[in-house]
C-alpha cells in the first residue's frame, strides 16, 4: 500500500512587472494505491501545477509532500526512486511524444532507465506493455506523427506504466482527443488501474468524467481545495456555490432548448 | 453506455512470432536526410558535390601547374591550349582555378564546422538553463555578434607573417558562431517546454541524454541551415580577405587570384578571362549553398513551398489567391443535404 | 516567428469593441506608451558590448608580437613625447605598469578622446583622420543600405502578397546577387560602367584637385563618383531583404487575422500594407540591426574597390603601412558606429511592435 500525502502545499510564481502569481493556496489531500482522486477545476485552477509538483518538475513554495511517509528526495538515488514510483500521462498526445522517436523508443527508454526488466527481455516487455493497452503490435516502429490521438495517449499510458508505478498523474488525458474515444481510453486507464492496483490522480476539467472515474472528487477554485468527498456526494450533492456553478455548467442532454435564444439566455 | 463503447474501442491485437521487421538503416537514413531531398536542395548538392570533387582531384583535372611560367603566352585569351587564358606571367588560369578550389573548400568547411560546433554548444546550453546563466550566455553572444566581424578578422590575419589555412578558418569560425547560437538557442528555449522533454525529465533522464537524444535530433534542421550558412558566409569572407591583401596565402585560392588580376589591372584592361572565372565561381559555390538552405526552409516550414503551388493551382482555375470572397456554385447532386 | 496579434483594449461595458480599438489603432492615432523597461535593458547591453569591445580593442595590440610595435615606434623619431607617451599607453608598450595600470591609463585616454598619432598620415592625431574619413563612409553607406532596405521590403512584401506569380523569380535572382562577393560585383561594376561604357568614374569620391566644399559642382560630383558603389551596395544586399520580407509575408498571410481582414471586405491594399506588412516587418527590423555588423564588413571592401576615401579604406591603408594606432582607432570608431545604429534600429523596433509597449504594462 503505497500513500501519497500532500501537505498544505503552496505554489507561488512571481511575474515580472505584475508582482506574484498564486497558483496552489493550501492544498491538502492524500493519494493511495487502489483508489482514484479526480481533482476537477477550471482552466487555470491550478490543476497542471499539482501535477508538475507531484512529479517532481517543480517544487512547492511551501508545505510537503510526503511518499509512505518520507518527503520526497530532491535528487540523487532517493528522487530516481520516487520517480520510479510516480509516473504522469500528459495531456496533449501531439507533445507529449519525441517526434524524431519510434514507439519502440519511447517504452524501452523508462525500461532500461529504471532497469526494469534485464536487457534481453525489453523487447518482449514492450510489447507486451502494447497488448496491455490494446494497441497493434506494428505501432511498434512508427513515428507519432503516423498514430492517430488515441493511439498516441495510449502509448503515452504504456509509457507511464513502463516502469511499473505505484502511482499515476493523469492530467487531462482525454481533453485533446475526439469525443467519441475519451470513453475508450478512460475506461482503458480504469482497468489498468484497476488491475495494477494504481492510486490515481485524475485531473480534468469535466465533471461527468470525473465522476465516473473517481472514488473521490476533489473541487479546485484559483488553488484552494473549495470541496472534497467521496465522488457521489459532491456531484450530486455539492455544499460549495462554485461546485454548484460546475455542475450547474455541465452540459445535460435531458434539458430541452425551447429556441436558440432560449438557450442562449437559459444557458448564461 | 459504457460496455457498447469499450468493445468497440479494443482493436483486433496481433501478437505472436510473426513479429513486423524493423525498419532497415536504409530507411532511417533516408528519413534523417528528409530536409534534402526536394528538388532545390538536391540541385544544391549536385554543384558543391562538383566543386568538391574538383577540389580533391585537382592534381588529375588540371592541364597545368598553376605556377607554371610560359613567357611566350601571356595575357592570351581562352585558346585550345589554355582553356581560360593566361595570367601576366603566362600561368595557365584554368588550373589556377582549379587548383584554388581546394583552399576554399577546406577554409570554408572547417571553418564552419568550428563554429557550427562553438554555436550547438552555446546555444543549446544557454536555451536549456535558466537564469543568469542563460542570460549570460546570450550577452555573450550578442556581442559577438554586434562586434564587426571583417575589421577585428583584418586586424587579427594582419598580426600573423604567413598564416596557415587551419588558422584562418579558426579565425573565421570563431567569428561566425553567434547568429547560429542565437538561433539555436531560441529554439531550444521554445523546445524545452514541450511535454516530450517534460516527460523525460519527469522519467528521471540525465540531462546530457535530454540534450543529446531529446532535443538535438529535433534541432538538426536549424543545424543544418546554420552550418550551410556559414559555409557560405566563410567562402565569402576567405576570397574578400585574399582579395584585400590581408591574408598572404602561398596557396592558391579565388581570392588570391582576383588580387593578382586586380595588381595588373586586369579590370581596367578588360581581361575579362581572368577575373570573371574565379568570381563566377564564387558565386556558383554561393548559390547552390543558397539552394541547400532554401531547401532546408521549405522542409521546415512547409508554408513557404505549398503557399507558391496553392496560388497557382487557383490561378488557372480563375480564383485570385487574395480575393476574400469565395464563389458559391451551387451543384446538382441530390446526395449533399448534410 | 509568430507575428503580433492585434489585442483588444479593455473594453467599457458600454461601448463596442471595434470602437474601443486595437493597440494597433492607438499607434495610428499617435498615442503610444514609452516602453521604458526594454530600451533600459537593451542600453544595458550595449553599454556592456561597448565595455567589451572597448577591451579587445585594449588587447589587441598586447596580443601582437612586442618587437613589430616596438620597431613600429623606433622606426618614427618625430614624434613628440607626449604623444609617444600616448601611443605606448594604446599600443601596449608600457609594459612597466601594472596590467590594471595600463588599462586605467588607456580608458583615461579613450575618454579625453586621444586615439595617438598617426603615423602614416603625418603625426596628426588619429580622432582627426579618422573624423574627415568617416563622414564619406556614413553617407554612402548609410544612404546605400536604407534604399536596398527599402526597395528589398516592399519588393518582398510585394512578392509575397503575389505569391504564385512570375514575381516569384525575382528571389532566386536577387539571391543570386546577394552571393556575389560584394568586391567582385564592384569590380565587374567599373570594368564594366567605368572602363568600357565609360559612363561613371573609376574610383574616389571627388575628381582629383577639388577640394571638399558646399558648391553645387562638387555635390555633383560626389554624386557622379558615389552612384557606382551605391548602386553596388544596393544590388548585391537586395536579396536578403527581398527574401527574409517574402518568408515573414508567407508566414502572416497564413495566419488567421489576415482572413478575417479580408473577410470584413477591407480593400486588398489596405490588407497587404496594414495588416500583412506591418507585422511581417517586425523581425526584418531586428535582422537589420543584427546584419549592421555585415554590412560594415561589405563596405570595407567596397571603399578598397573604389578608393572610396572612407574609414574602411582607412583601416585598409593602415593595416598594410602597419599603423597600430591608426587600426586601432579605426576598429574602436567602426564598433561604435554600429552599436550606435544599433540602438536606433532598436528603438525604432521598441516603437513599432505592441508587444515590447504591452509589457510595460
Amino acid at each position: 500500500m503505497t500513500v501519497l500525502e500532500v501537505d498544505r502545499v503552496t505554489k507561488v510564481y512571481a511575474v515580472r512587472g505584475a508582482g506574484q502569481i498564486k497558483a496552489l493556496d493550501d492544498v491538502s489531500f492524500t493519494l493511495e494505491s487502489g483508489r482514484t482522486i479526480g481533482l476537477v477545476g477550471q482552466s487555470g485552477s491550478g490543476k497542471s501545477t499539482i501535477a508538475r509538483i507531484l512529479t517532481q518538475l517543480e517544487t512547492p513554495t511551501s508545505g510537503q509532500v510526503r511518499l509512505d511517509g518520507q518527503p520526497i528526495p530532491r535528487r540523487g538515488a532517493g528522487l530516481r526512486a520516487y520517480r520510479q514510483k510516480l509516473r504522469m500521462v500528459f495531456q496533449d498526445p501531439f507533445a507529449s511524444l519525441n517526434p524524431y522517436h519510434s514507439i519502440r523508443y519511447h517504452l524501452e527508454r523508462p525500461l532500461r532507465l529504471d532497469g526494469v526488466v534485464p536487457g534481453a527481455e525489453v523487447e518482449d516487455e514492450v510489447r507486451r506493455l502494447l497488448t496491455r493497452v490494446r494497441l497493434d503490435h506494428d505501432v511498434i516502429d512508427r513515428r507519432p506523427h503516423e498514430l492517430s490521438g488515441g493511439q498516441r495517449q495510449r502509448v503515452a499510458i504504456a509509457r507511464a506504466l513502463a516502469s511499473r508505478p505505484r502511482l499515476l498523474v493523469a492530467d487531462e488525458p482525454v481533453s485533446m482527443l475526439d469525443v467519441s474515444i475519451r470513453l475508450g481510453v478512460l475506461n482503458l486507464l480504469a482497468d489498468l488501474g484497476r488491475e495494477e492496483g494504481l492510486g490515481v490522480l485524475y485531473i480534468t476539467h469535466d465533471l461527468a468524467t470525473a465522476r465516473h472515474f473517481s472514488d473521490e472528487i476533489l473541487v479546485l477554485n484559483q488553488g484552494r481545495v473549495v470541496e472534497s468527498g467521496p465522488a457521489d456526494d459532491v456531484i450530486l450533492r455539492p455544499q460549495d456555490p462554485y461546485t454548484r456553478e460546475l455542475r450547474a455548467a455541465s452540459p445535460d442532454p435531458e434539458k430541452h432548448f425551447g429556441s436558440v435564444s432560449g438557450a442562449l439566455g437559459g444557458a448564461r | 453506455m459504457t460496455t457498447d463503447l469499450r468493445t468497440e474501442q479494443a482493436p483486433q491485437v496481433r501478437t505472436g512470432p510473426t513479429a513486423p521487421p524493423r525498419v532497415t538503416v536504409r530507411a532511417r537514413l533516408g528519413s534523417a536526410f528528409a530536409m534534402f531531398r526536394n528538388r532545390k536542395s538536391i540541385t544544391g548538392l549536385v554543384i558543391l558535390g562538383f566543386f568538391v570533387l574538383v577540389a580533391a582531384l585537382a592534381d588529375v583535372l588540371a592541364p597545368y601547374s598553376p605556377t607554371q611560367v610560359d613567357h611566350t603566352a601571356r595575357f592570351e585569351p581562352p585558346s585550345a591550349e589554355h582553356w581560360l587564358g593566361t595570367t601576366h606571367l603566362g600561368e595557365d588560369v584554368l588550373s589556377q582555378v582549379i587548383h584554388g578550389t581546394r583552399g576554399v573548400i577546406v577554409v570554408g568547411f572547417l571553418a564552419a564546422i568550428m563554429a557550427t560546433i562553438i554555436a550547438i554548444v552555446v546555444g543549446v546550453v544557454a536555451g536549456y538553463l535558466r537564469g543568469w546563466r542563460s542570460e549570460s550566455l546570450s550577452a555573450l553572444t550578442n556581442v559577438f555578434l554586434v562586434i564587426p566581424g571583417l575589421p577585428l578578422i583584418i586586424i587579427v590575419a594582419s598580426m600573423f607573417e604567413n598564416p596557415p589555412l587551419v588558422l584562418i578558418a579558426a579565425v573565421l569560425g570563431l567569428t561566425g558562431w553567434a547568429w547560429g547560437a542565437r538561433v539555436l538557442r531560441a529554439q531550444t528555449m521554445s523546445l524545452r517546454n514541450r511535454d516530450f522533454v517534460q516527460a523525460a525529465r519527469a522519467n528521471g533522464e540525465p540531462l546530457w541524454r535530454i540534450i543529446g537524444h531529446e532535443m538535438l535530433p529535433n534541432l538538426m534542421a536549424l543545424i543544418a541551415a546554420s552550418f550551410v550558412g556559414t559555409v557560405t558566409a566563410a567562402i565569402l569572407g576567405l576570397t574578400t580577405l585574399s582579395y584585400i591583401g590581408v591574408i598572404p596565402v602561398n596557396t592558391y585560392n579565388w581570392g588570391t587570384i582576383l588580387n593578382w588580376a586586380g595588381a595588373q589591372g586586369a579590370f581596367r584592361q578588360n581581361q575579362w578571362w581572368w577575373f570573371l572565372p574565379p568570381g563566377l565561381c564564387i558565386a556558383a559555390i554561393g548559390v547552390a549553398l543558397s539552394l541547400i538552405n532554401f531547401g532546408i526552409d521549405e522542409y521546415v516550414n512547409p508554408r513557404l513551398r505549398s503557399a507558391g503551388e496553392r496560388a497557382r493551382a487557383m490561378r488557372k482555375r480563375g480564383l485570385d489567391v487574395n480575393d476574400p470572397v469565395t464563389a458559391v456554385r451551387t451543384t446538382t447532386s441530390a446526395g449533399d443535404d448534410a | 516567428m509568430t507575428a503580433v496579434q492585434p489585442h483588444p483594449a479593455e473594453p467599457s461595458p458600454t461601448r463596442d469593441a471595434l470602437e474601443v480599438g486595437t493597440t494597433a489603432t492607438t499607434v495610428a492615432r499617435g498615442r503610444s506608451r514609452v516602453p521604458w523597461r526594454f530600451l533600459a535593458g537593451r542600453a544595458g547591453f550595449y553599454l556592456f558590448t561597448l565595455w567589451a569591445a572597448i577591451t579587445i580593442n585594449f588587447f589587441l595590440p598586447r596580443m601582437m608580437k612586442g618587437d613589430a610595435v616596438d620597431q613600429y615606434l623606433s622606426r618614427n623619431r618625430n614624434v613628440s613625447p607626449e604623444a609617444a607617451d600616448a601611443l605606448r599607453s594604446l599600443l601596449g608598450l608600457d609594459t612597466d605598469k601594472s596590467l590594471l595600470q595600463q588599462y586605467v591609463d588607456y580608458w583615461g585616454l579613450l575618454l579625453r578622446g586621444d586615439l595617438g598619432v598617426s603615423l602614416l598620415h603625418g603625426l596628426r592625431p588619429v580622432t582627426e583622420v579618422i573624423s574627415q574619413a568617416l563622414p564619406w563612409t556614413v553617407g554612402l553607406v548609410g544612404f546605400a543600405t536604407v534604399v536596398s532596405f527599402a526597395i528589398g521590403t516592399i519588393g518582398g512584401a510585394v512578392v509575397g502578397w503575389r505569391r504564385g506569380s512570375r514575381l516569384d523569380g525575382l528571389i532566386p535572382l536577387t539571391t543570386f546577387l546577394s552571393t556575389i562577393p560584394y568586391f567582385w560585383l564592384g569590380l565587374l561594376a567599373i570594368a564594366l560602367f567605368s572602363v568600357t561604357l565609360g559612363w561613371f568614374p573609376i574610383g574616389k569620391a571627388y575628381g582629383v584637385g577639388m577640394t571638399p566644399e558646399w558648391s553645387a559642382e562638387f555635390v555633383g560630383q560626389v554624386i557622379h563618383h558615389g552612384t557606382l558603389p551605391a548602386a553596388t551596395i544596393v544590388l548585391a544586399s537586395l536579396g536578403g531583404w527581398m527574401l527574409g520580407m517574402r518568408n515573414m509575408m508567407l508566414t502572416v498571410l497564413d495566419e488567421d487575422y489576415v482572413m478575417v481582414a479580408q473577410a470584413k471586405g477591407m480593400p486588398n491594399r489596405r490588407v497587404l500594407w496594414r495588416y500583412a506588412a506591418r507585422n511581417a516587418v517586425l523581425p526584418q527590423i531586428q535582422s537589420f540591426a543584427l546584419s549592421i555588423g555585415f554590412i560594415v564588413g561589405g563596405t570595407i571592401v567596397m571603399e578598397m574597390v573604389f578608393s572610396y576615401p572612407g574609414v574602411g579604406k582607412l583601416l585598409l591603408d593602415a593595416t598594410n603601412a602597419k599603423d597600430y594606432a591608426l587600426m586601432q582607432g579605426v576598429f574602436l570608431v567602426i564598433t561604435l558606429s554600429v552599436l550606435v545604429a544599433n540602438v536606433l534600429a532598436d528603438v525604432a523596433y521598441a516603437f513599432l511592435d505592441p508587444r515590447t509597449r504591452q509589457t510595460e504594462a
